[in-house]
């Protein structure tokens, strides 16, 4: 069955070597092919699967045995515990400039959600910052993206700087920082195109903002719900404008959200938000051992065993 | 690629063994065909390279290629990947569905293109009334490809400008009518109930529409894909598939394993933002992509 999550795919297997003490090597390959599928049907990368599939075998099977953990739990408690470092393990927030105004600057593909999360940040800084920031609308190409801004930027209550579609968003962009500076907002968002990572000519186009506005943070936007090509996209983008962090949108689907890590293992780079849910105050910090049990699927197992 | 990948792994191939095969679930893997897609070709085909007792390079490659081709042909005999349109003189109406940001009503605006150069009389429905910028982005698109938009205020009940549209297509006798919805995740259900009315208002103004419910898919999406392409099929029935965003690094072979499972044809694929950027899907050229130079090296 698909989508089964490792909770059962464990249980089956240790239904078949129960009342044994210790895990043989054996046993431990039989456990961890279950962990490599569950994995995999999460939509982890496969080479980022490979590696860690090998870092928590060696472990497994250098492992202390536990008394209050049963093999299965403590199988489960090592491969929790290595993803959970994977992602990052505590909640990173975003980076501030020492002189306002501090910088963000959205990049990603088409549709993953930037410009709603460029709502939901605004939103975010206003009720926790009291902040007073303001948006610049730099995608030019997407029919009506200035009009989506504006809409999600009154509902916010903040301005938009705009210069409509027949300029370039890199003089936009420039234009846009002298309105923050005269206004002395401080927090200027920037709003870009979805684009390809293969594409040359918008990829440089979004360097050229970068050397002009220096941002603070460079957010990835990414869909949650992104297959195997999620590591390659985001090692694109991050090769080329060394991306600051990451925020992974619509996790309020029934998606396993494997890509998190994927992206997290190629780029380094700290996932800070989730998206969850198209509203404006569905945004929320990121915690990397929830997000490993989601992923593995491990439900209720991993409370028990917190509390062994 | 998928196809420098295996044309790699081909090179260094010397004797089918296991980690041919090994390799093999590699690649398909990465093409999101899904875990158990991959497991089940790999399996078929080494029953195959057995069974012609196959061991050159060569005739591997060969062997692969024309069982994959078989596979997918015969998982899609019933399948029929045009396009319906009405049988009288009604209006024509497509329901287009999916997640959100998937890319539907960028696709409808490029099959308005299509139709509108083709001399179709063309109405669109902006029922998506909810997402910032919705109705005015159908609107950018309407005048773009030359074609009338049916739209009302935001945040108006969406079978209500569903069912203007369909009277508006009926009276000033349109040909093609293209119904854009909100972006919704299928876990959601008050949102899937919502999209259900949408459909039975269409329905009852017109019996025989909508001739087509095209769920749209971004090509990118991992194996999440399957549980969308259930779940929409579920609640709307749906005919087809519009698998978009191929022009970026993605192989988009989840759409092998919900043929797979679901039957559900693909039925065009979208390739760019351009209105131009529409394409019928053809099976034997998606084939062709994912393995081609698997193809092309078999010659050697
Ligand atoms: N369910 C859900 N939907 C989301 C979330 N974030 C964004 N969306 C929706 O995803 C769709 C795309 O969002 P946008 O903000 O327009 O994406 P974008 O990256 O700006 O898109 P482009 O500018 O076209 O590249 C919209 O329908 C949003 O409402 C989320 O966390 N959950
Ligand atoms: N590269 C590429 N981009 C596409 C393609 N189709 C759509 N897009 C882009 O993807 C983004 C989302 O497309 P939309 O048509 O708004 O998607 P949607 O499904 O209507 O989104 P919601 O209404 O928010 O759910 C836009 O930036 C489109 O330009 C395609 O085939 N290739
Ligand atoms: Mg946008
Ligand atoms: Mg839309």
């Amino acid at each position: 069955m698909a989508f089964e999550g490792l909770s059962e795919r464990l249980q089956k297997v240790f239904s078949t070597l129960r009342g044994k003490g210790k895990l043989s090597e054996d046993d431990v390959r039989k456990v961890m092919r279950e962990v490599r599928m569950a994995l995999l049907e999460a939509d982890v990368n496969f080479d980022v699967v490979k590696g860690f599939v090998k870092q928590v075998r060696e472990r497994a099977l250098g492992a202390e045995v536990m008394d209050s953990l049963s093999p299965s739990q403590q199988v489960i408690k090592i491969v929790d515990d290595e993803l959970t470092k994977l992602m990052g393990e505590e909640a990173v927030p975003l980076n501030k400039a020492p002189h306002i105004p501090t910088i963000i600057m959205m990049v990603g593909l088409q549709g993953a959600g930037k410009t709603t999360t460029a709502g939901k940040l605004a939103k975010y800084l206003i009720n926790n910052d009291k902040a007073r920031p303001m948006f610049i609308a730099g995608d030019v190409y997407r029919p009506a993206a200035i009009e989506q801004l504006k809409t999600v930027a009154q509902q916010v209550g903040a301005p938009v700087y705009e210069e409509g579609t027949d300029k370039d968003p890199v003089e936009i962009v420039k234009n846009g920082l002298a309105q923050a500076a005269e206004n002395k907002n401080d927090y200027v968002i920037i709003d870009t195109a979805g684009r390809l990572e293969i594409d040359d000519k918008l990829m440089d186009e979004l360097s050229r903002i970068k050397e002009l506005a220096h941002p603070n943070e460079i957010l990835f936007v990414a869909d949650s719900m992104t297959g195997q090509v999620a590591a390659k996209v985001a090692h694109g983008f991050d090769e080329q404008l060394d991306i600051t962090g990451v925020v992974l949108t619509k996790l309020d689907g029934d998606t396993r959200g494997g890509a998190a890590l994927s992206i997290r293992s190629v780029t380094g780079k700290p996932i800070k938000f989730i998206g969850q849910g198209e509203k404006l105050d569905q945004l929320d910090v990121f915690h990397p051992d929830r997000m490993a049990n989601r992923i593995l699927g491990m439900g209720d197992m991993l409370t028990l065993i917190e509390k062994a | 690629s998928f196809g420098a990948r295996f044309n790699r792994f081909l090179a260094n191939f010397r004797s089918v063994d296991e980690e041919f095969f090994d390799d093999l679930e590699e690649l398909l893997i990465e093409s999101d065909v899904g875990y158990e897609t991959a497991m089940r070709l790999s399996d078929e085909l080494r029953e195959e390279v057995k069974l012609e007792n196959v061991k050159k390079r060569s005739d591997v490659s060969d062997v692969i290629v024309r069982k994959l081709v078989d596979m997918y042909d015969e998982e899609g005999k019933e399948e029929d990947n045009t396009l319906k349109f009405s049988k009288d003189k009604t209006p024509t109406v497509f329901l287009f569905v999916g997640v959100n940001g998937a890319g539907k009503t960028t696709t409808i605006g490029k099959l308005a293109h299509r139709y509108q150069q083709e001399g179709k009389k063309v109405l669109l429905a902006a029922g998506d009334t909810f997402r910032a910028g919705a109705i005015e982005q159908l609107q950018v698109w309407g005048k773009r490809v030359n074609v009338p938009v049916q739209a009302s205020k935001a945040q108006t009940d969406p079978a209500s400008v569903v069912f203007d549209a369909v009277h508006r297509a009926v009276n000033e006798d349109f040909d093609i009518l293209l119904v854009d919805t909100a972006g919704r995740l299928q876990n959601k259900e008050g949102l899937m109930r919502e999209l259900e009315k949408i459909k039975r208002v269409i329905t009852r103004e017109l019996p025989d529409a909508p001739q087509e419910v095209l769920l749209v898919l971004d090509g990118s999406t991992g194996q999440n894909a399957l549980s969308q392409a259930k779940q929409f099929n579920e609640t709307t029935d749906v005919s087809g598939i519009v698998l978009t965003k191929i022009d970026g690094s993605s192989q988009g072979g989840i759409v092998l394993a919900i043929r797979n499972e679901l039957h559900i044809p693909v039925k065009l694929v979208g390739l760019g933002e351009q209105m131009d950027d529409l394409r019928d899907f053809d099976p034997e050229k998606f084939i062709y992509g994912l393995f081609k130079e698997l193809i092309v090296g078999s010659g050697e």
